[in-house]
């Protein structure tokens, strides 16, 4: 009975990641309507960017606060530079591209950094609590993605620029003749989305360890998160991460060989779609024809 | 959405004259022209090179299949390499285990991919875009786990190693080599693969998967059966790649599960995307950059080859949206009307 909730409660942990992830993913698809594949990729590399400030003898916090500002404005021009051009083209030509930046990122990464496995520090200390069912740790980082997602319903709900953007992907013709200015505020959701990303991959790392394919499975993960808790919803994307971590670690421990993970996560994507195609919280996309 | 391509020869231009000859003869010295270049080429060059053209034939079948999945419908496929495998793993297990010929596994590697292909089609009708594309995505991450582990009939990790098929006696004599021998059956196959194509996409069925890609509910409302042809696009599709695996499993001699990564899945999105996305001929020159574009972008860069191919693949998009064959072929359209001879 204690190891099965020990392995829910250190599940959580693992979907709090996910969820910070799956939180991106429908960031840029509320904006963009877009997935963006390269999403791990960046995460990992703002990850690297935090190390590097770390290791120049930067305060843990200090370079948390300055990746996320790197990565907002990193996110910001990725758009405006290379999404931009491909934005009235084919959608094939949009996945392509961002499966460029995919590679570029991961080979990159390897490059300057080598493809040697680092330790990443962690800001929480590392004790036992709740009888030995978490850590401190595990609870550091459900705190941090809940406070972030407080941050967003907060953006979303109550700021004019939050509501122009929700305007901006709801419907961009209208927005533009309001005033808004669409461009920028699909710039400023690839902004939100890689900043979140970089906290993902800084909250990830030291449990992972930090390496250039460290993101390759975790997309997948958040992504089934996205989908189960419904690809419009916030909340959604939060607790069906949650849900993801949860039932990956049962799994792998109590029914199947943890080298068929992945495939749990495939088999989570396709049940999901076949019966429940909204998820938990999404609503229906309706299309006007 | 996209806009259909001028047609190379509308009745009209087939009457003109360019410098001098009719349309009809110039594409006759173009057939045979190319004929002879596909036929004498093997003899020319080294093994290797001959090798490495027969690896971009069976790449170019493989995409010709996503092809018409992605092109002419719509589906955005990141898991066509699950299928590749399969029909790689479908012809060395009947090879290996039962001693069937090398040309009898392609009939049941086809048949296998086409079943697995609707099965996943099904399911594949609830997503759109990018969805599709992750989906999928997922199904190519998970297939060299799946490889490994059920290691009784695929070999594990090892993989399944074969042994090349030898040309018929008759034509060892004339100096066709096994190399050269499988060159010519993977161009046959190509071929036919490529008139199948044509036979199957510009016409009545063509035309449905195109109205299905471009205006879903107006091709509902026409009376095409959506998820009928959807399902059927699906299944043509991964037919084709099933087959290009079974053949790349027997010209390569070999299979194991790290050979079919996620980077083979994203490979055939590439390739179909640079070569030119809805058309056929874009298939080849997928399968040119699918074989050359890594090795190149290895001698440029052998700290970052990948960047190098991100790069490339990048320059491609920006500067032929359409890929290779969807923006040349327009081109070429205006080049033949300016070079009419009054």
């Amino acid at each position: 009975m204690h190891q099965f909730l020990q392995q829910i409660f250190s599940g959580f942990a693992a979907g709090a990641i996910y969820a910070s992830l799956a939180l991106a993913l429908v960031m840029i698809y509320r904006a963009t309507d877009l997935v963006n594949f390269a999403q791990g990729e960046m995460a990992m590399f703002s990850t690297y960017i935090a190390w590097t400030l770390v290791n120049a003898g930067l305060p843990f916090w200090g370079a948390f606060l300055m990746t996320i500002a790197i990565s907002f404005a990193g996110g910001m021009a990725i758009e405006r530079a290379l999404i931009r051009p491909v934005e009235n083209a084919p959608v094939l030509a949009a996945v392509v591209v961002t499966i460029a930046l995919l590679l570029i990122f991961n080979s990159t990464a390897g490059w300057i950094y080598s493809y040697t496995v680092q330790d990443f520090p962690s800001p929480f200390p590392d004790r036992p609590v709740f009888g030995a069912l978490m850590t401190t740790r595990d609870l550091g980082v459900i705190a941090v993605t809940l406070v972030m997602l407080l941050l967003l319903v907060v953006f979303f709900r109550f700021t004019a620029t939050g509501l122009a953007m929700r305007a901006a992907a709801q419907n961009p013709d209208s927005a533009r003749l309001c005033g808004i200015r669409v461009g920028r505020m699909l710039a400023i959701g690839w902004g939100l989305a890689a900043a979140i990303g970089a906290t993902a991959g800084i909250m990830v790392a030291p449990v992972l360890f930090l390496d250039p394919n460290m993101m390759g499975g975790v997309l997948i993960y958040a992504f089934a998160g996205a989908l189960l808790g419904g690809i419009t919803s916030p909340v959604g994307a939060v607790v069906g991460g949650l849900i993801v971590g949860m039932t990956e670690n049962l799994v792998g421990t109590y029914l199947i060989a943890s080298q068929l993970k992945l495939t749990v996560a495939f088999a989570l994507i396709i049940l999901v779609l076949v019966f429940r195609p909204n998820g938990l919280f999404g609503t229906a996309i309706v299309r006007r024809v | 959405m996209e806009t259909p391509l001028p047609a190379m020869t509308p009745a009209g231009l087939a009457q003109d004259r360019y410098a001098g000859l009719s349309f009809t003869a110039w594409r006759w010295i173009g057939t045979l022209a190319l004929i002879t270049l596909v036929a004498v080429l093997p003899f020319r060059l080294s093994s290797y090179h001959v090798f490495e053209l027969t690896m971009v034939m069976i790449y170019a079948i493989a995409v010709l299949g996503l092809n018409i999945l992605t092109g002419y419908n719509g589906q955005i496929s990141l898991g066509h390499g699950a299928f590749f495998a399969a029909g790689a793993y479908t012809a060395a297990i009947l090879m290996h285990r039962y001693g069937v010929p090398y040309w009898a596994t392609l009939p049941p590697a086809a048949l296998i991919c086409f079943v697995l292909g609707v099965l996943f089609g099904l399911p594949a009708l609830r997503f759109e875009g990018p969805y599709l594309a992750l989906v999928t995505l997922a199904m190519a991450l998970a297939t060299p786990q799946l490889l490994k582990y059920f290691d009784t009939w695929t070999g594990g990790q090892q993989g399944i190693n074969l042994v090349k098929p030898m040309p018929p006696a008759a034509l060892v004599g004339l100096g066709l080599d096994r190399d050269r021998w499988l060159y010519f059956v993977v161009l046959v196959v190509l071929l036919l693969a490529i008139r199948i194509a044509i036979n199957l996409l510009h016409g009545r069925t063509g035309r449905a998967l195109v109205a299905i890609r471009d205006q879903p509910i107006a091709a509902a409302a026409m009376g095409i059966h959506t998820a009928l042809y959807k399902t059927l696009a699906f299944g043509t599709s991964t037919l084709f790649t099933g087959v290009a695996g079974a053949l790349a499993a027997i010209v390569v001699g070999y299979v194991s599960p790290e050979g079919y990564s996620l980077f083979l899945s994203v490979s055939f999105l590439v390739g179909s995307a640079v070569g030119g996305i809805a058309t056929i001929g874009g298939a080849v020159v997928g399968g040119m950059f699918i074989q050359f574009v890594p090795n190149l972008a290895n001698d440029i860069s052998d700290a970052a080859p990948w960047a190098i191919y991100g790069l490339a693949m990048l320059l491609f998009m920006y500067t032929m949206p359409r890929g290779v064959v969807g923006s040349l072929g327009p081109w070429l359209t205006r080049l033949m009307q300016k070079t009419r001879a009054g």
